[in-house]
């Protein structure tokens, strides 16, 4: 019933070509080491879906750096100038979603279903004329469920089975993540053995999980990073 | 300094029991700005209800930021969730404020804060569903651009972020309501003129009764 894998064989498991599902909102939730070692088995042609994008030289932000990434779909980059760079020279196609809509576009997805009604942005220009239908007398936008290849999360306890439980706002889209993909790689610094994890307190069930990861957290990159207080 | 008279203005629109939004950048400078004993839940759209003040080194977590990746702590009676849980409380108007920026405010309430096109473009972030689904949206901006040019406009012309939305606009010149009439002068800053103030505005203020200072 383990789930443990080593990071190689768990990274393995990522095509070239692949979608793929990064947690994470700025830095808590993101699976700095998965993406560390994507970077490092070089896999490219991968369309990302991330709330965000990083900062420059962290996270997914490397990946697309590196060349890794022909698109990616997400809510809001302004604090990384260098994907903004990459996506008006044309380098990186991004497409942007408002971020409840992103959030519920992987929520369909990972309740198996394939679109929801949204009366979200229906008057601003990220809405087109053929996107709108009539539904029980009112206009409404129709948006379709996000699924993907391989969804990257990062857990602050996970058991070997798979159960998984976040920490703080490091929750964010890691959860819905889970569930809209085929294959799910979870990272965590603290790896127990089943029964660890009080079962009213698990937050994505083992069933959607399908590698975890021990990884070490001591790094920089999940460390408090200066400049992030009161200016 | 005009920030923080924008900010000082804006704590007292804060009150007790409420449920607020702050957005990124002067908004969520604003947590500092309240009295300690003020009994608010903030909300913060990367999946908290009942942010604190900004963390310090000792007190942060590094798990733990507001939507702007600022650390932050959580009160007492705090709660986490995912990102579709966090804006379901947006979309079913579980919010009684949410405090923004903006690039152009118009008379009819019109907001336009996500995108400057050919210039600006880093995406919608939360914005368009905080404006178009929040119950109050309190404005915080300069009166003007670096230019000079008001943002406080008859019209907007930038791509909107929500149609009709804005129910109050604090600057560092004025607080202005808008009303089924139009945008109503409510309070013009200590030291300037009712004149001056219109001067400095686009868009047709009316003039109450009783005009305050703050």
């Amino acid at each position: 019933m383990s789930k443990k894998a080593t990071i190689e064989e768990a990274i393995a498991q990522v095509p070239n070509g692949a979608t793929v599902m990064v947690g994470g909102f700025g830095s808590p939730g993101t699976p700095f080491s998965l993406l560390d070692e994507l970077l490092r088995q070089g896999q490219t042609g991968l369309t990302l879906v991330k709330n965000d994008a990083n900062e420059q030289g962290l996270g997914i932000s490397r990946l697309i750096e590196a060349g890794q990434v022909d698109k990616l779909i997400t809510t809001h980059i302004g604090l990384n100038k260098k994907i903004v760079e990459m996506m008006n020279d044309g380098s990186l196609q991004v497409s942007f979603f408002p971020q409840g809509i992103l959030a519920e576009k992987i929520r369909t997805a990972g309740s198996g279903s394939f679109g929801f009604l949204t009366d979200i942005g229906l008057h601003s220009e990220i809405t087109k004329p053929n996107d709108l239908i009539e539904w029980q007398g009112r206009k409404v936008k129709v948006e379709s469920a996000l699924y993907a290849d391989v969804a990257l999360i990062h857990a602050h306890q996970a058991d070997l089975f798979g159960n998984l439980q976040y920490r703080a706002t490091a929750m964010n889209f890691c959860p819905l993540m889970a569930m809209a993909a085929d294959v799910v790689i979870a990272e965590t610094p603290n790896l127990v053995t089943p029964g660890t994890i009080v079962p009213e307190t698990v937050h994505t069930p083992s069933a959607f999980v399908t590698s975890v990861v021990k990884v070490d957290t001591s790094g920089n990159e999940y460390s408090l990073m200066e400049g992030r207080y009161e200016p | 300094m005009s920030l923080d008279r924008i900010l000082t203005r804006a704590a007292q629109e804060i009150h007790d029991g409420q449920t607020v939004n702050l957005g990124i950048g002067l908004p969520t400078m604003l947590v500092n700005h309240l009295p300690p004993e003020r009994d608010v839940m903030i909300h913060s759209e990367n999946g908290i209800l009942g942010s604190g003040a900004k963390a310090t080194h000792e007190t942060a977590n590094p798990s733990l930021i507001d939507a702007g990746g600022t650390y932050i702590t959580s009160r007492p009676g705090a709660a986490f969730f995912d990102s579709a849980v966090s804006f379901a409380m947006i979309r079913r108007s579980k919010l009684d404020l949410s405090v923004m920026g903006a690039f152009e405010v118009d008379q009819e309430g019109n907001l336009a804060n996500w995108k400057i096109p050919g210039k600006f473009s880093p995406g919608i972030g939360g914005a368009m569903e905080l404006a178009q689904k929040t119950r109050n949206i309190l404005i915080l901006c300069t009166h003007e651009d670096k230019h000079g040019n008001s943002k406080i406009l008859k019209k907007c012309t930038l791509p909107l972020t929500a149609e009709k939305c804005v129910t109050r606009i604090i600057t560092d010149m004025a607080v202005m309501d808008v009303t089924p009439d139009g945008l109503l002068l409510r309070e013009i800053a200590d030291g300037l003129t009712i004149e001056q103030v219109v001067q400095a505005t686009d868009a047709d203020l009316i003039l109450g009764e009783e005009i305050g200072s703050f």
